[in-house]
């Protein structure tokens, strides 16, 4: 296919039979780091979006109930009359209870625990609302408000996810090194073992192009090898984690599942890391020969 | 790149060689060789004959002196260069140097592929010449199953199919029995007529005195030429190799 006739025995030497196999979980070790990072680039864009753009507000439970429910009264008229605020709404107890059951347990007593309110608000999209105004506005007439609009949190969140992403970008470059670190060493080893046939090479006026073209040939074929079935084999495995990230239906892990685009970007690692090997061993021929011969 | 008739086709001057910091092997070696001609080179073993043919075929390079091969100076042709003034000279090893995992025809083929011929002359000249040296039913034998006198054709027919300028043998009859040697020095005289330059490393006296070409006599790494030198050309032919069948 990519190979042409080689006259050197490059197939039957050992290092042939396992490069292959280590490019393969090379191959396989690089689809899963960038599968994270795509996953983590899609979660964290769809956090954002998700989550900006919304607000909510919390009053802390007073002595009694029924000021409580002039406090809510008088935010909700508050939060009417500001413009940018698109809709809200007011988590009933059932809902706030069925948050906070993992911590509370579903025991009767939880039912008097004095509760925050909390109020769910959508702004407008586009709206810039000035969180501080509204936060000092409501203060002001209401005291023991607060308003949070996840930014902390969000923005504490998109750094995790980032320093992830770099990590997985690390493990890339890693893998890339590693790759060519091997191809170097097998080449090197193949021209020393194939010595004496490389020089009669040489010697009938063979150019350094000429012996380095059946490497680079070998590798890039060796390498695509490789890269196949380090596809297949981690495949199998990102469908396994889709398909439990899928299970756990929580509304903490947002739709993770890889795209068109995506799935073609990790089929083009193999082919990456094939021409990765390939012009390693071309460059590793053509320094050795320079020196050797 | 051509050649110049009267030019010398090699020319050592005051040529020395060393390997590593042992004695000199070669000590001031000049001479010069007409385009077309023919000489034996004669000494006792060790005296330097396999060194100084491998200066020749560029496989070493001198302690000191100068070298040139179709006028041009080896020491100042660059690495990138050397290969086309390779292709020129055709080398029969000592040791056959045969690629072991390649077919016969394949070995005799591949100086035709490293020069970039086409497929289907490769085909026809590969088979003409093996047949020619005999071996015409042992185009897919690999050298390893062949005999020693038919791995040494193989390893001629591999020196001489891209018709080299100059042809240089290291006891190429040194395997093989009186009659098949002198049909191998039939072999190169042919050639010769075709105008390449042929020398050949040899101690079988009784072979050299018979033919009767101008000797390269080394000894203890001291060259005399004996004979005339500077035997000229007949005019190089272009002839096929059907024309030596
Ligand atoms: N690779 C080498 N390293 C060191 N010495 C060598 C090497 N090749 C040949 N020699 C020495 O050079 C001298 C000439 O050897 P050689 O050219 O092979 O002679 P011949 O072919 O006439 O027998 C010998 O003394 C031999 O030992
Ligand atoms: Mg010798």
């Amino acid at each position: 296919m990519f190979a042409r006739r080689s006259d050197l025995p490059l197939d039957k030497d050992a290092l042939s039979r396992f490069l292959p196999w280590l490019i393969a979980f090379m191959v396989f070790l690089a689809v899963m780091a960038m599968a994270g990072v795509l996953v983590l680039n899609t979660v964290a864009a769809r956090w954002d979006r998700g989550v900006s753009g919304t607000l909510t507000v919390q009053i802390i439970p007073a002595e009694n109930a029924v000021d409580d429910d002039a406090r809510l009264q008088t935010v909700l008229k508050i939060l009417t009359e500001t413009p940018e605020i698109e809709r809200f709404e007011t988590l009933g107890d059932d809902k706030l209870l069925a948050l906070l059951e993992p911590w509370l347990g579903t025991s009767a007593g939880a039912k008097d625990l004095p509760l925050p309110r909390l109020v769910d608000v959508e702004l407008k999209s586009g709206a810039k609302l000035d969180i501080d105004a509204l936060s000092r506005r409501m203060e002001a007439r209401v005291p023991g408000v607060s308003i949070d609009d996840h930014s902390i949190w969000l923005n504490r969140l998109v750094r995790l996810i980032r320093t992830v992403e770099g990590l997985a970008s690390l493990v890339l470059v890693f893998i890339a090194l590693s790759t060519i670190g091997t191809v170097v060493f097998t080449t090197r080893t193949g021209l020393a073992l194939h010595r004496n046939a490389i020089e009669v090479l040489h010697f009938i006026g063979a150019q350094d192009s000429y012996v380095a073209a059946q490497f680079a040939s070998r590798a890039l074929t060796l390498g695509l090898k490789g890269g196949v079935i380090g596809l297949f084999l981690a495949v199998p495995s990102l469908l396994g984690i889709g398909v439990m990230a899928a299970k756990m239906e929580s509304g903490l892990l947002p739709d993770i599942t890889l795209g068109a685009v995506h799935w073609s970007a990790l089929a083009g690692l193999p082919i990456i890391v094939a021409l990765i090997a390939m012009l390693t061993a071309r460059i590793t021929v053509m320094k050795t020969l320079a020196r050797m011969l | 790149m051509t050649i110049d008739e009267n030019e010398a086709i090699v020319k050592f001057e005051n040529v020395g060689l060393r390997y590593g910091l042992g004695p000199e092997v070669l000590q001031d070696v000049t001479f010069s060789l007409a385009p077309g001609s023919f000489h034996f080179l004669v000494g006792p073993s060790g005296a330097g004959k396999s060194s100084l043919l491998k200066l020749i075929y560029l496989a070493l390079k001198p302690s000191r002196g100068l070298i040139s091969l179709f006028g041009r100076d080896i020491a100042t042709t660059s690495r990138r260069d050397l290969p086309p003034i390779r292709r020129r000279v055709g080398v029969v090893f000592q040791e056959f140097r045969l690629l072991n995992h390649l077919s016969a025809f394949d070995n005799v083929a591949l100086p035709l592929r490293i020069a970039g011929a086409k497929k289907s002359e490769i085909q026809k000249h590969v088979v003409e010449l093996l047949s020619w040296v005999g071996l015409k039913d042992h185009l897919d034998a690999r050298p390893p199953t062949l005999s020693g006198g038919q791995q040494q054709r193989v390893s001629i027919a591999r020196a001489v199919i891209a018709r080299p300028k100059i042809l240089l043998a290291d006891e190429p009859t040194g395997n093989v029995d009186d009659p098949m040697g002198m049909r191998l020095m039939h072999l190169f005289e042919e050639l010769n007529k075709l105008g390449t330059t042929v020398i050949i490393a040899t101690h079988n006296n009784m072979m050299v005195e018979k033919m009767g070409y101008p000797k390269m006599h080394l000894d203890e790494g001291w060259l005399e030429m004996v004979g005339d030198g500077s035997m000229s050309a007949p005019a190089p032919r272009q002839t096929d190799f059907e024309g030596l069948i």
